[in-house]
């Protein structure tokens, strides 16, 4: 009964709005659809209609497909604080964090997905028993346990929370706390296994590197919080929902930090790269300074490696870094230049000159274009409708009819008021 | 794995190769009468012919789809699979194809050498290649590359692949590469559903009907040595190498990878790989490893020899060697 009241709230919320909510759901539709004729495109062509190649085997899919799982890994640094540490300022944030988690795992299955066309089907080989899961030797293997395993969490655990708010009762930390926990050290993994699936490959000398793994957290605790501050600051703008200033201020802190982290090692692997070139190095000397009249790619990594610094920079100065208009173009300035750090900065560049020397480029199609925009919309589609249901739970506005009058009302709400005391107060009063 | 049939190692014994094929033959027409039986009450219809293949072919690529890992089918599976390719490319190509299963036979590991000073460049080995193993020819995919370089360097950085000229041309010798078969091939551990794999004989193999596509062993050969179907590929149907193993140059499928497999369906039946034949120098020197008689050993014990990128620890089993 609460069940199909929950849902039909849900459904309410995520379709009900004002004019502009519904002209911003209709522009990421037409995008989706935009992106799902590339995909029938592809799919019915072949992947030789992208600019991937025999040379370069991973394009624009991978490359967005390694950010997000930043992206995603990125909400622990609410998660964590929130509910292990009990941190009172971030008690509103860490739903929505989880909400970006979510919609960013859709959209790394769905770059996965646009990486092998016409494979869907085929997925059931990668179950185990049935089909043939390469586990544990394949790095991509324990990917896609990471990732699968990930969203399972992350959408159960807010689900909990949300659910037992809507029926009017307070989430028993006990049931869902183990799970934190888990998520805790499940968020760094996907991120770890992912820089893994790169770096264990001595085949690619720019990717083949102890620092990868390091340097794919710093990048993905920066750009994830970044994004975060950048939603926070948008609902807060937007709704009445309390998202507290020192929320806002502690991801700016923790993200001025990452960012540092993040350039000191860009600045290592660089060091390493150029200080004593080897054969090794050549791949990087691509990405930075071009290979002859080949150097599509050196555009791209400067203005990210500018952006980087300059946001670093202004993150670092404290006045700039609490004004809030300054501190969102420092957001946006991070979130993209990781975006080109670590996507088109990373994948593709690994792939150029090819193992025996050869250099062919990369330039990526329409249909890769569409459909990288198009899984980008679908991503935004989900975010939105998750946060839509979940604000007015969080504020009291949508509750479960059948609390008052139902039958089990009364077994809920003594346990619910002797809950309260020992529960709530860490993390709503004070 | 341990549930290889070993009674199919016998490649050279005539009456097992017969039996086999019978075998196949009547799971053919058994398949094709089920298919048919299906649909009787269509088969009074003058249309009949044609829809009874389509159907035909639907119901073969539902059984393709839903096909079991080579590495675990059992003989009969194997039986009826082979049966159903060889169904498949009659129905969607018109070609006869014969499809073996030959196992890997004991007591051999493959072996290539090649003479470095001997090699011209003129590709010989590369048009063999393309014909033997039914290579796309609108992609116009390799498995052999030929690098041209010039005198005294050893460096692939400054080699050119693409060279389109009179050869050999002065001052330049030529190296060329496939896949190496890798005594510890980095592609292998990385699939993440085991659709590669190396075979007792040294070769790395692909199940392309169970390989997902998603370019993992690609990125990890330190060769370039494997190919991707980016389109569906197209081999004319008189060109076609109607001579076909599983694992080799049978057809393959638009998202699927491929490779150099020493020509497995000529190299088991004690055969050269259609490179070293067609090699009009004789700077290809192929053969088994664990046959002290050997020319390749031979080769091994008398010349002074190297491999590519020897650091990485891959242990190819494919050799650099001058006279």
């Amino acid at each position: 009964m609460h069940l199909r009241a929950f849902l039909l709230t849900a459904l309410r919320s995520a379709t009900s709005g004002e004019r502009r909510y519904h002209l911003w759901m209709g522009s990421l539709t037409a995008i989706m659809i935009v992106g799902g004729y590339a995909y029938w495109y592809q799919v019915q062509h072949g992947l030789a209609v992208t600019g991937m190649n025999d040379h370069v085997s991973w394009g624009l899919y991978i490359s967005n497909f390694a950010f997000l799982v930043g992206v995603a890994a990125a909400a622990v640094i609410l998660v964590q604080p929130a509910y292990v540490l009990k941190d009172v300022d971030f008690g509103r944030a860490v739903l929505i964090a989880e909400g970006v988690a979510v919609s960013a795992l859709v959209m790394c299955l769905a770059f996965v997905m646009a990486n092998s066309p016409g494979t869907p089907q085929k997925w059931w080989r990668l179950t185990p028993v049935i089909g043939l899961l390469n586990w544990p030797s394949s790095m991509l293997a324990w990917d896609v346990i990471m990732l699968n395993g990930y969203l399972v969490l992350n959408i159960v655990i807010p689900f909990y929370i949300l659910y037992m708010h809507f029926t009017g009762r307070e989430p028993e930390r006990k049931k869902y706390v183990p799970f934190i926990y888990i998520s805790v050290v499940w968020a760094v993994s996907i991120h770890l296994v992912t820089a893994f699936l790169f770096a264990g490959l001595p085949a690619r000398p720019l990717w083949n590197s102890a620092l990868l793994g390091p340097r794919f957290l710093a990048s993905a605790f920066t750009a994830g919080p970044a994004f975060m501050i950048l939603l926070l600051g948008f609902i807060k703008s937007q709704t009445t929902y309390p998202v507290s200033d020192k929320a806002i201020a502690k991801l700016a802190t923790a993200t001025a930090v990452t960012s540092q982290i993040n350039l000191v090692m860009l600045i290592s692997e660089i060091f390493y790269k150029f200080y004593a070139p080897t054969h090794h190095s050549i791949n990087a000397r691509y990405l930075f300074f071009g290979i002859e009249e080949h150097h599509a790619l050196v555009p791209w990594i400067w203005t990210g490696l500018a952006l980087n610094v300059i946001a670093t920079f202004a993150l670092m100065i404290h006045p700039l870094r609490r004004n809030l208009r300054f501190l969102m173009i420092a957001c946006i300035m991070l979130f993209v230049g990781i975006w080109i750090e670590k996507g088109i900065g990373l994948v593709i560049p690994g792939f150029i000159p090819s193992p025996l020397g050869e250099i062919v480029e990369y330039t990526p199609t329409w249909v890769e274009l569409c459909l990288t925009a198009g899984i980008w919309a679908l991503g935004l589609f989900v975010l939105t409708v998750l946060v839509r249901v979940a604000l007015p739970i969080e504020l009291g506005d949508a509750r479960s009819p059948y609390i008052e009058g139902a039958a089990r009302a009364p077994l809920v709400r003594p346990r619910s008021s002797v809950a309260r005391p020992r529960d709530v107060r860490p993390v709503r009063t004070r | 794995m341990s549930d290889f049939n070993d009674d199919m190692n016998d490649s050279d014994d005539g009456t097992m190769l017969q039996k086999r094929v019978d075998r196949r033959r009547a799971l053919g027409i058994l398949l094709g009468g089920m298919a048919a039986g299906t649909q009787a009450v269509s088969a009074c219809s003058p249309l009949s012919a044609a829809t009874d293949e389509k159907r035909e072919l639907k119901h073969l690529e539902w059984q393709e789809f839903i096909q079991k890992h080579y590495r675990r089918m059992n003989e009969s599976e194997r039986a009826e699979t082979i049966a159903r390719l060889e169904r498949l490319a009659k129905l969607r190509h018109g070609e006869d194809v014969t499809i073996a299963t030959t196992d890997a036979q004991p007591g051999v590991v493959f072996g290539y050498a090649f003479n470095i000073s001997k090699c011209k460049g003129y590709r010989s080995c590369v048009e063999a290649c393309i014909n033997e193993n039914n290579l796309d020819r609108n992609a116009d995919t390799q498995y052999i590359r030929i690098f041209e370089m010039p005198d005294g360097v050893v460096d692939l950085d400054h080699a050119d692949p693409t060279y389109d000229h009179e050869v050999p041309a002065a001052g330049h010798f030529y190296l060329g590469t496939q896949c190496f078969q890798c005594a510890n091939p980095p592609c292998v551990p990385v699939c993440p559903v085991g659709a590669t794999w190396q075979e007792p004989d040294g070769i790395v193999v692909i199940d392309y009907n169970w390989c997902v596509g998603c370019r993992m062993c690609m990125s990890a050969c330190p060769y370039w040595a494997r190919r991707f179907n980016w389109s569906a590929p197209e081999v004319p149907l008189e060109q076609v190498n109607t001579n076909q193993h599983y694992l080799g140059n049978r057809a393959r499928k638009k998202g699927v990878v491929e490779k150099c497999t020493f020509c497995i369906h000529r190299t088991r039946a004690g055969r050269l790989p259609a490179c070293a034949e067609a090699c009009p120098t004789g700077a290809r020197v192929f053969g088994n490893l664990l046959d002290p008689d050997s020319e390749i050993r031979w080769v091994l014990a008398n010349k002074k020899i190297f491999r590519l990128k020897e650091d990485l620890g891959t242990e190819p089993r494919f050799w650099y060697f001058s006279d």
